[in-house]
């Protein structure tokens, strides 16, 4: 009895996990680089604005964003602010060609078990959630981001404000 | 050059032990199919056996899949390439090592203490029914203190 209570009680608290808020500190979970080996985590870019991207080569509206991301990234990109690339429950090869196809210049990590995703407590791909430089949420987008709300939303929090 | 008889013997029973091998090897390690692994792997993204699943992530797990088989992978192989891709949780059976173990001790040991309580049950009940029984060693159906009393007295006026 007490075995099937404790079970009960473990299965609750597992799942109890229902994502984190604005303000909240982001996961940093160390994740193994999508391409050139190695590991990384959200912790590398302390200092800097990070748009975590949420992403998967098979989801179809990641592909309509990938994009607008590359292009935002190639406008902010530097040593205040980085899109980072987290391929979520994805095949290693299937997340490459992707990146390759999109041409996508931002750091990439794998996540293929999807530990990640739930530590952000995400619904899906693709979501986005930008980071401030002392490591705390200060937007959240589920769904595809596009291109509108990274300049109406995203470019005016960065350093500079403009977009 | 004289031939040994006893060489070509060996040579004989050396190439009768291979052709006999062969089949036996291959037969130990039948190629996998992919309705197969559909049924004993997960989809990660919708929580169901492969099988049963269909969402785009699944279509590229399939043929995933399909790539290895044809690359001549074994069942195990290709289990180890999913979970390297995928972590643990591709497994719709879970290795039976470290936690994991507990899927597969956890039924087995409830099952020994549900026996272990019906038996100590049983044993009580018996126990319990023993002594609300009446004291004097009547049973049910027996002869009671008055039919004793009077069989005494029947065998007393039959003094022999």
């Amino acid at each position: 009895m007490l075995a099937v209570v404790g079970l009960l009680v473990f299965g609750l608290v597992s799942k109890g996990s229902s994502g984190i808020a604005l303000g909240d500190p982001a996961p940093e979970p160390v994740l193994p680089r999508l391409e050139g080996g190695g590991t990384g985590s959200l912790a590398d870019y302390r200092g800097r604005w990070v748009l975590v991207n949420f992403w998967a080569s098979w989801c179809i509206p990641c592909r309509e964003e990938a994009p607008a991301l590359e292009r935002f990234q190639r406008q902010h990109g530097g040593p205040k602010f980085t899109v980072l690339g987290i391929d979520s429950r994805d095949l290693t090869g299937d997340g490459r060609a992707f990146v390759e196809e999109y041409g996508l210049t931002y750091p990439q990590l794998r996540d293929g078990d999807g530990a990640a995703a739930r530590d952000y407590g995400t619904t899906g791909v693709p979501e986005n959630f930008l980071v401030d430089p002392a490591g705390k949420v200060r937007l959240l987008v589920r769904g595809p981001i596009t291109e509108e709300q990274l300049r109406e939303t995203v470019a005016p929090l960065l350093p500079g404000g403009s977009s | 050059m004289r031939a040994r008889p006893g060489a070509a013997v060996l040579a004989v029973l050396a190439l009768l032990s291979l052709a006999s091998l062969t089949p036996a090897a291959f037969a130990a390690e039948p190629r996998p199919s992919l309705t197969q692994l559909e049924e004993e792997v997960m989809c990660p993204v919708c929580g169901t056996l492969l099988q049963l699943a269909e969402a785009p992530q699944a279509q590229r797990q399939k043929a995933f899949i399909s790539r290895l088989i044809d690359e001549g992978r074994s069942k195990e192989q290709i289990k180890d390439a999913l979970v390297a891709e995928y972590g643990e949780e591709v497994l719709a059976l879970p290795e039976g090592s470290g936690f994991n173990l507990s899927a597969y001790l956890v039924p087995i040991v409830a099952f020994l203490l549900a026996a272990v309580a019906l038996a100590v049950g049983v044993v009580r009940w018996r126990r319990a029914g023993d002594q609300d029984r009446p004291s004097g060693g009547n049973r049910p159906g027996g002869p009671t203190g008055a039919d004793s009393e009077r069989l005494d007295a029947d065998l007393a006026r039959y003094d022999l």
